[in-house]
């Protein structure tokens, strides 16, 4: 299933059944507890509580390279902006630091692109297995008219979107409305079709933890392949402790229905070393299996950066320079 | 294994911290832990190795203290002294100094420990050093407001401490800063296992400008230890085993000595149905498995809500999967090595020895490991339920109702801390008062800071760590002793019969007039030798139907100050109209004539004690988290009083009416010479409204009572104010259930209502940490 192995046509979304969803189970959701001091301190702790380094530290910023969703979602997108992504997505260390490292054909998880830049990125990675990322249904707000945020799944899926990051409408989840969240997030998921669908919760608008956990149920009940924090456009985007309340609910879902859904973190992940702590939180929350492309991506635009710097250091012992790096 | 390799597996990796540093200190300094006395080492010799237990190599040499250099060194603490306590702003600044210069050797003290003691470097770092850098800076600032804020507190002098080898560091942190801001000087001995982190403190010290002899270490084992117990001190502070504890509190009774003990715990975690259940698991990593188990306030009982069970420990389960037991000094280790093979065989003995529950363990290295344990299904009954195991061993059985949980959490001998998880704040804010200990953190765990209070109850020991109150333990208010003298009963008879008629004063038990159970009484004459009456004999059987009817008047522990002050009012206002009486009767009995002084004095009281009743406020801690540390007064229970016998009824009312007022249940014993004021004052309580059985009065020998009074599991407290000669039965006795003594020695001394306030009640601190 490696990203890295060219002559592997597997997706990375396919190793794993996918999530069909449940019937909605309000008994369920309505249990959904989360302590936010507690979490928090779970948080807090836990950068001093797993340290990763050398050899070992240069395998886990490749391997969160590996799961990154390459992104670029700004207005003045172009296509030769997205082109420049994608080449960075297939090439995303210098090709001297990975040849040392043992790790060459190393890439991006996949492009995370609006809509109107699908077949561009497409295009641009043919002949890789990197699959595209379409953020769909009125991203980042998601209050167009339904049908058209359905339609718009479509779009994206027929323009070669091999994976679709939905919305969600914050506005059931303030208001209890798991019915009409649940009801939302399956007719999302119908539209998408073959191509997988990560759920975004916009945690920073959900206004509790606990609505946080409670939508993470509810949307994997109607079918999420993945959740996801962010769009990255609200004040506050991907934070360990919404991290840890996802993914926990995540575990309890895996634990009740064998289902594994896959969790993205997205938005103010820019460092290697926040990249590392969300790493070993996955591996000790949820496992090893979980720190694979079909169930993990972090979705970031500069994080990548600082890992190259990183790896060079730990190539050269010297610390180095953002210029040495080929931008994306 | 290759960069690929890992990137499949995506395994640690060993994270070592670099131990160079530390080793290297050791060996600059001859590789020998010794005495740091007035100033200077030594002497440093070679008596026994300091080793790390995580390899079973010596550390370092470790100098065995004489009881000669004991007293060495608390000489030089003797002396050091006055001058120490004098100015309280300049003590501040060496406090302040101790912290900063400990924050600049965090490092080295952090590895220095993990090295030492085997817990992982994860917690020396993050939480002992922290937590012991907080603790000088804190009580810098106490020093600084001693003068303004405590005007009528004093120093005791000089303290001995004696401290254990789980938290070498943050232990002398919370002994040294208190004693030192409040003008004591000490002397210190580390736990044998543990002395290396004290001696980077003692180069702190001296770097920091605290005098010659404030600050005075002797290493070595437990004769040292009982050989500081039963030096010229005039204040041991303990903190380690309920067994070294009773030693300790037999071997100093009736010396005099003040005595702090902080001792062991099987503290309750206890889980509802409606708590956030991962978080809980989390909590239980923080409270069970937090260095190795070693640790007194542990929640290492886990009750939990019957119908969340099973999920809850499948969840537990797999989170134990997950910790990385190993070498303490790897950044990446949950659960590093037992403190000493005696004490990993120790646990070892206990678990092995079960037979009930079904067990879960993780896999341990080899060598002075033990692994994290679960054993689910247990009951009360079962020994592991209730014995401390002090390793990293988990025992849980379930419960079903709120009251269940409450009634499993309190069946111990213990009671130190406890964890309460649910959702329900209501659910939450009821268990915590109802719980049996020092402490209580709701959806929490292990969580401490130097502003609150620190400490247990029952076989917990008695005295707070942290905070005002526990500067209390370092401190006395101001004030003269005199030297007490028992009165004399009149005892001759002028051969007339009692007048209009010969009257048997009876006890006083759960509201009712009850004849003694030995049948015996003694007359009571007046000066001239004029039968007053008699006065019942009460033995122990007596003591024990009190007490049972104090247990069953729980209810007034409960009820509001408000309704607690109305009826000391009314106890007031009915013996105001009875005066006249109450007064002849004292003269008749003292053959004085201070009759009408000392009802004043009783109705004064007792006016101020109903004021005091609803008045004894807790208080809110400015702790670091978002959150808030409630301190709570609570009453300590039954206390059984031994009155002061030259006066018949401000002797009884004295005492007795703080302890009513903060919601205790008593039992009194009488004047000995003048027993007839107090059962006289039996029937203004019958008819004042107060519950039967929270007030019992005995009359008899004191002498008598005195050993049985300490003796008894259910009174958890006593105190004598007593002419007899029993300060010492006292103290001595009460190791039966470690109660709160709270003794004369032969001395009388007017104390103010603060002292009268702290002793009636306990601080109890609930740590509520919030947010949504």
């Amino acid at each position: 299933m490696q990203t890295m192995n060219a002559n592997t046509t597997t997706l990375p979304q396919v190793q794993e059944p996918r999530n069909d969803g449940i019937p909605l189970d309000l008994s369920w959701v309505k249990a959904v507890q989360a302590n936010t001091s507690a979490i928090e301190r779970r948080a807090a702790t836990l950068p001093g509580r797993r340290s990763v380094k050398k050899d070992f530290q240069a395998a886990w910023l490749c391997k969160a390279i590996s799961l990154m969703d390459l992104t670029t979602l700004s207005g003045d997108d172009s296509e030769g902006r997205v082109r420049r992504l994608c080449a960075k997505a297939r090439q995303p260390v210098r090709a001297d630091l990975l040849k040392t490292l043992g790790m060459e054909g190393l890439t991006t998880g996949a492009i995370c692109v609006y809509h109107d830049m699908v077949e561009t990125a497409v295009d641009a990675l043919r002949g890789t297995k990197i699959p595209v990322a379409a953020v769909s249904t009125g991203f980042p707000a998601g209050l167009s008219p339904l049908h058209l945020r359905l339609a718009e799944i479509g779009e994206s899926v027929n323009a070669g979107a091999q994976e679709i990051d939905i919305v969600i409408t914050r506005r059931h989840v303030l208001q209890g409305n798991w019915q009409a969240l649940y009801d939302e997030m399956a007719q999302m998921r119908a539209a998408c079709g073959d191509a997988h669908v990560k759920a975004i919760l916009a945690t920073g608008e959900l206004g509790s933890l606990r609505n946080v956990a409670r939508a993470s149920v509810v949307c994997m009940m109607a079918g999420a392949d993945f959740i996801k924090t962010s769009t990255g456009k609200e004040p506050i985007n991907a934070t360990l402790p919404v991290t840890l309340t996802m993914i926990r609910a995540i575990r309890d879902y895996h634990d009740r229905t064998g289902i594994r859904v896959g969790y993205k973190p997205a938005g103010g992940i820019s460092k290697a070393k926040d990249a590392l702590v969300y790493l070993s939180m996955i591996k000790d929350e949820l496992g090893d299996r979980w720190l694979k492309p079909d169930l993990f991506r972090f979705g970031a635009s500069s994080l990548l950066g600082d890992i190259e710097r990183q790896l060079e250091h730990h190539v050269t012992g010297g610390y180095s320079a953002g210029w040495r790096h080929a931008i994306g | 294994m290759s960069v690929k390799d890992i990137f499949e597996s995506m395994d640690y990796g060993p994270a070592p911290e670099d131990a160079s540093d530390a080793l290297i200190w050791l060996a600059d300094r001859g590789g020998i832990a010794g005495h740091f006395i007035n100033g200077q080492w030594g002497p440093l010799r070679d008596d026994f190795a300091s080793t790390n237990p995580a390899t079973g190599e010596k550390l370092a040499g470790v100098t065995k203290g004489t009881a000669a250099e004991v007293a060495i060194a608390v000489a030089a603490a003797r002396k050091a002294q006055p001058k120490w306590a004098k100015d309280g702003a300049a003590r501040a600044k060496v406090l302040y100094a101790i912290a900063r210069l400990m924050q600049k050797n965090a490092r080295l003290l952090a590895v220095m420990e993990t090295l030492d003691n085997g817990k992982p470097i994860r917690e020396s770092r993050d939480i002992d050093v922290p937590l012991a850098i907080r603790h000088f800076y804190h009580h810098a600032g106490f020093a600084q407001l001693m003068n303004e804020e405590m005007p009528d507190a004093e120093p005791l002098g000089v303290c001995g401490q004696i401290i254990p080898w789980n938290f070498p560091l943050l232990m002398l942190a919370w002994k040294i800063a208190p004693a030192l801001a409040m003008g004591n000087t000490v002397v210190l001995k580390p736990a044998e296992y543990t002395s290396l982190s004290a001696m980077i403190f003692c180069e702190i010290c001296t770097a920091a400008g605290v005098p010659p002899g404030v600050v005075n270490i002797v290493t070595g084992d437990g004769e040292t230890g009982a050989a500081l117990v039963d030096a010229n001190v005039d204040k041991i502070v303990f903190t380690g085993s309920t067994a070294v504890g009773r030693i300790i509190r037999e071997q100093t009774a009736g010396s005099g000595k003040a005595l702090s003990l902080e001792l062991g715990g099987k503290s309750p975690y206890i889980v509802f149905d409606d708590a956030d259940l991962d978080s809980a698991v989390e909590g239980l990593v923080d409270a069970i498995w937090f260095n190795q188990g070693q640790v007194c306030c542990a929640g290492s009982r886990l009750l939990v809500q019957e119908g969340i069970a099973d999920r809850f420990y499948a969840k537990l389960k797999s989170r134990m999967d997950g910790l990385r037991i190993g070498d303490p000094l790897d950044k990446c280790i949950d659960v590093g090595a037992i403190v000493d093979p005696t004490q990993l065989a120790q646990i070892k003995a206990m678990v092995d020895a079960n037979t009930s529950g079904e067990m879960y363990q993780c896999d341990a290295p080899d060598g002075c490991f033990y692994p994290p344990t679960l054993v689910t299904g247990l009951a009360p009954a079962d020994t592991l339920m209730q014995e401390e195991i002090f390793g990293p061993v988990l025992v849980a059985c379930t419960f079903r109702t709120p009251a269940e949980a409450v009634e499993i959490a309190n069946n111990t001998r213990y009671g130190l801390a406890a964890s309460v998880w649910t959702e329900n704040i209501n659910l939450a804010l009821d268990i915590a008062p109802k719980l049996v200990s020092g402490i209580v953190w709701v959806n929490a765990t292990n969580l401490m800071d130097a502003a609150a209070g620190f400490g247990g109850v029952r076989e917990s020991g008695f005295g707070r760590e942290g905070g005002w109150e526990g500067l209390a333990g370092y401190t006395r208010p101001r004030g003269k002793l005199t030297k007490i003298t028992a009165p004399t009963a009149f005892t001759k008879s002028d051969g007339t019969p009692a007048a209009p008629m010969d009257r048997t004063a009876k006890l006083y038990i759960g509201g009712k007039q009850a004849r003694p159970d030995g049948g015996y009484s003694d007359p009571v004459f007046n000066k001239s030798g004029k039968l007053l009456g008699h006065a019942s004999i009460a033995n122990r059987k007596d003591l024990r139907n009190t007490v049972e009817a104090n247990a069953a008047a729980k209810g007034w522990s409960k009820s509001t100050g408000h309704l607690r002050a109305q009826i000391l009012y009314y106890i007031g206002e009915n013996l105001s109209a009875r005066a006249d009486e109450f007064a002849t009767r004292i003269n008749q009995l003292t053959g004085g004539r201070t009759g009408t002084g000392e009802v004043d004095d009783a109705i004064n009281h007792l006016f101020t004690w109903a004021a005091w009743a609803d008045k004894h406020d807790g208080a809110a801690k400015g702790v670091p988290i978002r959150g808030v540390a409630l301190a709570m007064n609570e009453p300590v229970g039954n206390i059984a009083i031994l009155t002061d016998d030259t006066r018949p009824l401000m002797g009884l009312i004295e005492p007795l009416v703080p302890a009513l007022a903060m919601g205790n249940r008593v039992t009194a014993v009488a004047s000995q010479a003048f027993p007839l004021a107090a059962t006289d004052f039996y029937q203004v309580l019958e008819t004042s409204d107060l519950p039967a059985g929270v007030a019992n009065i005995l009359t008899g020998s004191h002498a008598d009572l005195a050993p049985h009074m300490a003796a008894h599991a259910n009174i958890d407290a006593v105190w004598s104010f007593s002419t007899a000669d029993v300060s010492k039965i006292i103290e001595a006795k009460s190791t039966s259930n470690l109660k709160r003594t709270w003794v004369n020695h032969g001395m009388h001394r007017s104390w103010p209502s603060s002292i009268w306030r702290a002793q009636a009640t306990e601080v109890k601190t609930i740590w509520i940490p919030y947010g949504e």
